[in-house]
């Protein structure tokens, strides 16, 4: 197998660029679509015949909880790129990554909360849905602090990546815990094997919103990659290029 | 790929098939601990605690909320259609609480085998429909014709 390709991608200054190039690519559909989801969900659909308007919590906390599974995965794909290839992108990737990923689950749980008050009668309760989802924001933490430990960022890394990798066995958790346990919080509506059990009108806003949030965190995370990229690369002779040009 | 990063990308991969074993097996053996709710079934088959405090989860059944006038408390049915619980309440009910309604209520059996609850939730199904949906099918419900959604005007 070739894998020139990939070493390619990894190396910075050839990400860098790519990197620049994409941004806007991803960063104005973000804007569009989370405009359209938020007028969509909000203004164009219907309420929903038991919670009326409060269900329309469901355009902000159903997206959020999608991203912050999708970016736990995608930041122990890279943490494992980065271990086994001791590719230095892919650790920056990794790390940049959790920060977002920390925020949209804080996000989901607090929107759950809100929304659990009134319709629960709760705003809390240790069900397996919301506890494995409050042990994947501390897999965040925990990875960021352990990540930061280490005075050598190379050998944090490492260390951090591990963490990132048992922490994985959460996301499956975290997706069956309704089916496997009796929980408070419902099962899923898009994601089961049947049609989706909601209606149409209800079902497009929301998947627009969750292209925008996808759209929003890849654009965030490139953008916060390139600043990671210049400063740990700051003493190279690509990065004084670069800044010889602007001077 | 060279036989270093070979041998990495095995570990890892052990690691991530380690920890997903490891954590199957804790749960399985956990299992019971997990559960949020009782059905009423388990607790006609004496599975549910009955020195302490456990939550009982299903329907409530239709037509068996009953109170008295002025008053908080509430006296309903807990069914999963196949057994049945009668549950005494006296607090605030959640929004969704009403017949045919999914809940879980928080509390203990007495000695009659009814229990007494101090708190009561409610759950949401995975369905979402908008109220006309709704009226439209509860009508194609009753209609002759049986459970086929039926246009009406």
């Amino acid at each position: 197998m070739n894998w020139t390709w990939f070493h390619k991608l990894g190396s910075p200054p050839h990400f860098y660029r790519i990197a620049g190039a994409m941004i806007p690519w991803f960063g104005w559909p973000a804007a569009v679509l989370l405009f359209a989801g938020l007028y969509g969900g909000l203004w164009l659909a219907p309420p929903d015949y038991q919670m009326g308007d409060g269900f329309r919590i469901i355009y902000v906390h159903v997206p959020a909880a999608w991203l912050s599974m999708a970016a736990y995965v995608a930041l122990a794909v890279s943490a494992a790129v980065g271990l086994i290839w001791r590719m230095k992108l892919a650790e920056l990737a990794a790390r940049n990554i959790a920060p977002l990923g920390a925020a949209f689950t804080l996000l989901t749980l607090v929107t759950g909360s809100l929304w659990g008050r009134p319709m629960w009668g709760t705003w809390w309760e240790w069900d397996a849905r919301m506890t494995s989802e409050l042990v994947l924001l501390f897999l965040y933490l925990g990875y960021i602090a352990l990540h930061d430990a280490f005075p050598e960022r190379r050998t944090g890394a490492r260390a951090s990546a591990i963490l990132a990798l048992v922490g994985l066995v959460n996301i499956p958790i975290i997706h069956f815990s309704v089916e496997w346990w009796h929980s408070l919080h419902q099962g899923a509506t898009i994601t089961k094997l049947s049609a989706p059990s909601i209606a149409t009108e209800m079902l497009v806003p929301l998947l627009v919103m969750a292209l925008g949030f996808t759209a929003y965190f890849t654009a965030v995370v490139l953008v916060r990659l390139r600043v990671a990229l210049l400063e740990s690369e700051r003493d190279t002779a690509w990065v004084r290029a670069l800044g010889a040009d602007d001077v | 790929m060279t036989p270093a990063r070979k041998q990495r990308l095995a570990v890892v991969l052990l690691v991530v098939f380690g920890v997903g074993l490891a954590t199957l097996l804790a749960l399985r053996a956990f299992e019971g601990n997990i559960l949020f709710f009782f059905s009423p079934s388990q607790v006609a088959a004496g599975e549910a605690p009955l020195d302490r405090r456990f939550r009982i989860g299903g329907l409530v059944e239709e037509g068996s909320i009953h109170r008295n006038a002025g008053e908080l408390a509430v006296r309903f049915t807990v069914t999963d259609t196949a057994r049945s619980v009668t549950v005494l309440y006296d607090g605030l009910l959640p929004n969704l609480f009403r017949e045919g309604q999914g809940v879980v209520a928080h509390g203990r059996l007495n000695d009659d085998g009814v229990f007494v609850a101090d708190e009561v939730l409610a759950r949401h199904d995975e369905n979402y429909m908008p109220p006309e949906v709704h009226e439209a099918l509860k009508r194609g419900a009753e209609s002759p014709v049986g459970k086929h959604y039926e246009e009406q005007p």
